[in-house]
């Protein structure tokens, strides 16, 4: 979580941990994390004033119901307080304020700042002037990396197990920042293949590609179009929205949006032990009537991304 | 035709594509300095026709990571007691501030104007370096 604050001539050292890219932290603080993150769900009393004195303000330069309900209960649940910017337009934004005077002043009120911005590199920017911990809640399409926590904790909690899995993923693989993050820090865990699922248009950009390869060369990737043939041998299949927001044409998004949809005859093809995920929310991908299927935890996964964020805060500020 | 004499100790930066020595010259910062140093633009050349030179007199310190983003083709020449003891083709940065913009519609860079841009190289061959804020890449 160490980040390289110093860049630049006259920027000050490092003086907090960020967790701002899914990489910055190592398998073995994951570990640690969804280790506390386990203890907090078995007696959240014991952590109900762990963060008793501590302010954490979050910056949501976008919209976004569970990121930021999920962090303030986690802050709350931690006996912390919370102050927001929920609606930029609300704030000196509006008044052409930059980012960095923004988290310079923000930082002088609180004790952990979460940032949530539509510009890809903001979180890395914040991260560079942020006097205290700042978490990256999702910066465009590039990072989202408690979302990946969520992710890897919640396959650990069904599966068991990090390594030699077989994870699919569907849908937008080009702007879909969780998918990017995810399959990053899958990469790094022995046995892991990875089914990207998507269309043409949506294809996972070939520079993420290059970073998976470069974290572990024998990372096995197989792309396809068609949602059936990854189907049948995933161990988890991780479905994503088609993003209307990331899309500069309205045309391309309504002819993209509906390409895979998730249905209970679709998921006959798939293992009994497979386990559908989502980082939410939902739209059309995946129809109703699997919510009652075993195998989709989703909403279980958004559960389990408010203990491990719980987790998180305590870890960056140095309460747990 | 113009006559510079030779310096004693110093730099003399050669090959600099015809046109480009001004560029160059304010990318290094030699402006501000107090040692003389001379520019020279279109002076005939058997290897590329008509080419750019600086002579930089007294400094052997200047920082010249940025030059082979500049213009690949330039040699830098070190020169003591009057003769080149050593010649250098400049190889590409590691780290670049300042020079390369985001090409990258969605980058933070290009709402934050005041961020200084800072690439990092991740493929010398192929001259490609990724930008610190939003990962992209480009080929210089």
């Amino acid at each position: 979580m160490d980040r390289e604050c110093n860049v630049l001539e006259g920027m000050p050292a490092p003086r907090s941990r960020h967790f701002v890219d899914a990489l910055d932290l190592s398998p073995e603080e994951y570990q640690q994390l969804f280790t506390l993150a386990e203890e907090i769900m078995a007696d959240p009393a014991a952590f109900s004033s762990s963060c008793s004195g501590k302010l954490m303000a979050t910056l949501f330069y976008e919209p976004s119901t569970r990121t930021r309900l999920s962090f303030e209960a986690a802050m709350l649940r931690l006996g912390g307080r919370v102050i927001t910017v929920a609606d930029p337009r609300t704030s000196s934004v509006a008044k052409g304020e930059t980012l960095a005077d923004t988290i310079r002043t923000v930082g002088g009120y609180a004790d952990l700042i979460v940032l949530r911005h539509p510009k890809e590199g903001a979180a890395v920017l914040a991260a560079l002037y942020s006097p205290v911990p700042l978490i990256n809640g999702g910066d465009g399409a590039r990072e989202h990396p408690t979302q990946t926590l969520t992710d890897l904790c919640t396959i650990l909690t069904y599966k068991g197990r990090l390594e030699g899995l077989t994870v699919a993923t569907c849908g937008d693989l080009k702007y879909g920042r969780t998918v990017h993050s995810l399959i990053k820090a899958l990469a790094r865990y022995p046995g892991t293949r990875l089914i990207l699922i998507s269309p043409e248009e949506l294809r996972l950009p070939e520079q993420v590609k290059e970073e998976v390869l470069a974290l572990r060369e024998d990372v096995e990737l197989c792309g396809t179009t068609r949602m059936e043939e990854g189907l049948a041998e995933a161990d988890v299949l991780y479905m994503t929205r088609i993003q209307k927001e990331r899309f500069f044409n309205e045309e391309d998004y309504l002819r993209l949006r509906d390409f895979y949809v998730l249905t209970p005859e679709r998921l006959r093809l798939a293992r009994d032990d497979l386990i559908v995920m989502h980082p939410l929310p939902r739209v059309t991908e995946i129809v109703p009537e699997v919510d009652g299927d075993k195998r989709a935890v989703y909403f279980q996964q958004a559960r389990l991304g408010m203990f491990v964020r719980m987790a998180l805060i305590a870890r960056l500020l140095g309460v747990a | 035709m113009l006559k510079v004499d030779r310096i004693q100790v110093g730099i003399v930066l050669d090959h600099i594509r015809a046109g480009s020595a001004l560029r160059i010259f304010e990318e290094l910062g030699l402006a501000g300095r107090e040692y003389p140093v001379a520019l020279l633009m279109n002076v005939p050349s058997t290897k590329l026709g008509t080419k750019d030179i600086i002579k930089v007199s007294g400094a052997l310190d200047l920082d010249l990571t940025k030059l082979a983003l500049l213009d690949p083709g330039i040699t830098v020449n070190y020169i003591e007691g009057g003769e080149v003891v050593r010649k250098v083709k400049p190889g590409l940065p590691e780290r670049v501030v300042g020079l390369i913009r985001c090409k990258n519609p969605r980058c933070i860079t290009s709402t934050e104007s005041h961020a200084p841009s800072i690439f990092t190289l991740v493929d010398r061959k192929a001259k490609r370096y990724r930008c610190f804020y939003c990962g992209e890449h480009v080929t210089v």
